[in-house]
């Protein structure tokens, strides 16, 4: 019983080990994604941790596609394999079935679609007759659903109701009104047909309300802290969400956003602009980014600043546009011919795209470099409940020179020779001095040379040494777990939710095991893989076929890393998928 | 400002390009029009012709081979303060970079885009560029270009630029006074310029063009499209120079509301308004 208490236990204020799974099932354009998101928002206002997560089919209309919500009093970064409520649209949600325990509930219409759900799971929800009969429309079936899982579960649905109104606004109000009384209809329906019989011991956490926020939009609102105006990008998924988001936003926050023609397009017309002074950024996934190649080697070229997000999907080539890969990693790192300073860093989770988009434009702005964030499918279109973001906490420095400086300076050189290899930077519009770029090889005044001498030289080692100051900024690992464990699991980006989670699994299950989990990836050091040395069981967890990181580490510290645990599937892991590979290489497997 | 605030490089121009003439007629209309050049910012891609902002005292943006037009439009929607001038070759602007030259004019940003036609690649030594004429022999077309023209001008037409001119690198006051008018138009301004490679077009040399090109006829209307299709299509025996089409179509930085007044550089960010924001997310 994981979920449910029998009659006449009451419900307590500190409910523990809550972790509760509803799968909302059907076709694209059924209106999933709307349910989800306004189940996911009860929630999180209701101060449970949530994180919710889309399965969809690269499609408009049709298809089988899912909306996972994760509820729990603790934190969730990850899916659950176990499916505790499911509620289904359409006869292809029987592929669900089988991860429905004893416990669980389907949730779905007789009316509408042939099911043969197992009779002791079956809530069958006249949800069309529902709705029309509330006064609504069949539209409202969807409303009818997500009312009656809260019905089921003897949750307030009070916050249901609000959002519904809020939703609908003063626009629409009778649509909203309509809306409520659908909803009304399927929670009383829900939790009679529950009375007597069971009932959840599903209750408020007694925690402030959370903030419920994707990771589309966390980049995006990083970008607004860190004062970044310009993003011009073409859309691809999973990154299009970004632009979609500062786009409603622009006007506000005195930001351009430039559809633009391709992404070649996308990366030059950016340089332009922070050329020009403004913090600027694109974001595209790998097909997109390949073709921003070329413009990434501008970058180190000219030395000009830029954020390009690369939120990475399952490939070559086109791929599973609406899946999940950690597959660009290498890719990331070596895109771009030639050699010059850049920092790769993928964060871990929603609330950490925040921080390091905010922080991606800093290192940009204070090395004068291209930064990567590398997130993924799963991160780009997931949901979670988070504490309040803090963008007091960012601080925006532009590492530009002053006025004083530009009066003080004689013969302002745009590439000046320093000793870390960063110049000073001026504007092109100030009238003191004037500013160049120039792709090819230059001299300090941004002037083509081909001195092979010295300034060829000189200029390669400029652009280079930059790495020097840049290793000191880079995080090292994140630890989690036992202090003592000599069994690590190792990762990198959207995966450290499921690995604490496994680490945590596997001491319940006598394993002592930590989570290390690396954010910055490049430039990488090697003192920062010292816990290696203890490590007697060490196992790189990623999202890809080959290894890339267990192949980074070894390349960076010399050290075989043979255990790995692979998925690419396109889907993201679970925790228990983590665990049982873990406990298969333990007993001497090899992948 | 006089010329000699300009500047006098040494270029790696082939003596007798047509290089030459474009860049002494740049600097003449940069004087004429008395241009602050701290505001001002030349880009360019690569190529012979892109070389030409590195021999002028200015900002420039000596960007990637095709990416001229890219970068421009990011420096002009930044900063509309600035004055933003391309200046690159026919194989940069209408090969490499051909989608970014359709899709500028779409936007219609204000920006002016000199293209130093000689209708061949110099730098690269000497291959069939958009604009070769058919039946052009290089040594990768040894029997001679197969592929139809590209027609900037027709094309530019086609697309709504506003602002649509040829010229000449012969004539330096012609070609001035062109570039003049296209800096001076609010929106996207082409100056397409017909330009002998000495070197590695042998066909279309000076007395080719000079021989070739003619005035638009005195009754000319500037504002009728179907006329400007005729001249700019016109090829052969006769080349009309001149402004073949001009519209009063509002720019990007009109048709985008935050452009109307300070510039987005100017505004800077604000940040402040995330408090707000986030409660939209609870």
């Amino acid at each position: 019983m994981r979920w449910m208490v029998p009659i006449g236990r009451k419900a307590k204020s500190s409910l523990a080990n809550v972790d509760l799974t509803i799968k909302i099932a059907g076709e694209a354009g059924q209106g999933l994604h709307a349910i989800g998101g306004l189940l996911s928002r009860v929630f999180a206002r209701g101060g449970y941790h949530v994180f919710a997560n889309q399965v969809v089919q690269s499609r408009v209309r049709g298809g089988h596609n899912w909306f996972s919500i994760r509820v729990s009093d603790r934190p969730v970064h990850a899916p659950c394999a176990r499916t505790d409520i499911l509620v289904a649209f359409d006869k292809e949600s029987a592929c669900h079935f089988k991860e429905l325990t004893e416990d669980s509930v389907v949730i779905f219409d007789s009316k509408s679609i042939e099911l043969s759900v197992p009779s002791r799971t079956a809530l069958d929800v006249p949800m069309a007759e529902l709705a029309s009969r509330a006064g609504g429309n069949r539209l409202m079936a969807n409303t009818v659903a997500a009312a009656a899982v809260l019905g089921l579960l003897h949750c307030d649905p009070s916050e249901l109701f609000n959002f519904l109104r809020r939703s609908f606004g003063k626009k629409d109000a009778q649509t909203g009104e309509a809306n409520v009384k659908a909803a009304e209809a399927g929670y009383d329906f829900a939790l009679k047909k529950n009375e007597g019989k069971r009932r959840a011991g599903f209750g408020p956490p007694g925690q402030a309300p959370k903030m419920l926020i994707g990771g589309s939009e966390a980049v995006a609102l990083g970008a607004l802290a860190a004062g970044c105006q310009f993003i011009s990008a073409y859309p691809m998924s999973p990154s299009t969400g970004i632009m979609t988001y500062l786009a409603s936003k622009a006007a506000d926050f005195h930001m351009v956003v430039e559809q633009s023609e391709d992404e070649i397009a996308s990366i030059n017309i950016a340089l332009g602009a922070s050329f020009a002074g403004l913090r600027a950024m694109t974001a595209s996934s790998g097909g997109g980014f390949a073709l921003m190649a070329e413009g990434l080697s501008l970058a180190g070229m000219i030395e000009t600043p830029i954020v390009i997000v690369l939120a990475q999907r399952p490939a070559p080539a086109t791929g599973l546009p609406t899946r999940t890969a950690q597959e660009d990693l290498e890719f990331a790192i070596h895109a771009g011919h030639g050699e010059f300073a850049r920092v790769v860093m993928a964060p871990a989770g929603i609330e950490e795209c925040f921080y390091a988009t905010a922080r991606a434009f800093h290192l940009a702005d204070k090395y004068r470099i291209p930064v990567i964030i590398l997130t993924d499918q799963s991160l780009a279109d997931s949901f979670a409940s988070i504490d309040a973001l803090r963008p007091e906490d960012v601080v925006i420095e532009r590492h530009l020179m002053s006025e004083e400086d530009l009066k003080r300076v004689q013969g302002y050189k745009s590439f000046l020779l320093t000793k870390s290899g960063v110049s000073p930077r001026a504007l092109p519009g100030n009238p003191y001095c004037f500013v160049t770029a120039d792709s090819d090889e230059h001299d300090e005044d941004g002037r083509i040379t081909e001195d092979c001498d010295v300034t060829r030289p000189r200029m390669v080692e400029k652009r280079n040494r930059k790495t020097v100051d840049l290793l000191k900024e880079m995080k090292g690992p994140s630890w989690y777990g036992p202090k003592d464990a000599r069994d690590v699991l190792i990762g990198w980006g959207s995966t450290r939710g499921v690995l604490r989670e496994a680490a945590d699994n596997l001491l319940r299950d006598g394993i002592k095991a930590a989570a290390v989990h690396f954010e910055d990836l490049w430039p990488l050091d090697r003192k920062h893989f010292g816990f290696l040395k203890k490590a007697r069981f060490a196992v790189v967890v990623e999202n890809n076929f080959t290894g890339q990181f267990a192949n980074l580490i070894t390349r960076t510290t010399g050290i075989a890393m043979a255990r790995r645990i692979s998925k690419y599937d396109g889907l993201p892991f679970t925790a228990q998928e983590v665990v049982s590979a873990y406990k298969r290489l333990k007993k001497g497997g090899r992948r | 400002m006089r010329p000699e605030d300009l500047g006098n490089f040494q270029t790696a121009w082939c003596p007798g390009c047509g290089n030459f003439g474009i860049l002494d007629a740049l600097k003449d209309a940069l004087v004429m029009l008395d241009l602050d050049m701290h505001k001002t910012v030349l880009v360019s891609g690569i190529g012979q012709a892109a070389k030409e902002p590195q021999y002028l005292n200015c900002n420039f943006f000596n960007g990637l081979h095709g990416r001229a037009i890219p970068a421009a439009t990011g420096i002009k929607m930044a900063n509309k303060d600035l004055h933003v001038i391309v200046t690159s070759g026919d194989g940069d602007i209408y090969g490499e970079g051909g989608n970014h030259f359709i899709h500028a004019i779409r936007r219609n940003i204000d920006i002016t885009v000199i293209v130093h036609d000689n209708q061949v690649y110099g730098l690269t030594k000497g291959q069939a560029s958009p604009t070769s004429d058919i039946g052009f022999t290089t040594k990768v077309q040894p029997r001679g270009v197969i592929n139809e023209p590209l027609h900037p001008l027709a094309m530019a037409v086609a697309l709504g630029a506003g602002f649509v001119a040829r010229s000449f690198s012969g004539d330096k006051q012609h070609l001035s006074s062109m570039i003049q008018q296209a800096v001076q138009f609010k929106g996207f301004s082409l100056v397409d310029v017909l330009q002998p490679c000495v070197t590695f077009n042998k066909r279309n040399n000076f007395s080719w063009y000079k021989q070739r090109i003619e005035p638009l006829p005195q009754d000319y209307d500037v504002h009728n499209k179907v006329w400007a299709f005729e001249k700019a299509l016109q090829w052969g025996d006769k080349i009309p120079v001149g402004v073949i089409y001009r519209d009063g179509r509002s720019s990007y930085e009109d048709a985008c509301g935050l452009m109307g007044e300070a510039s987005i550089l100017s505004q800077g960010p604000n940040p402040a308004r995330l408090k707000d924001l986030l409660k939209e997310f609870f």
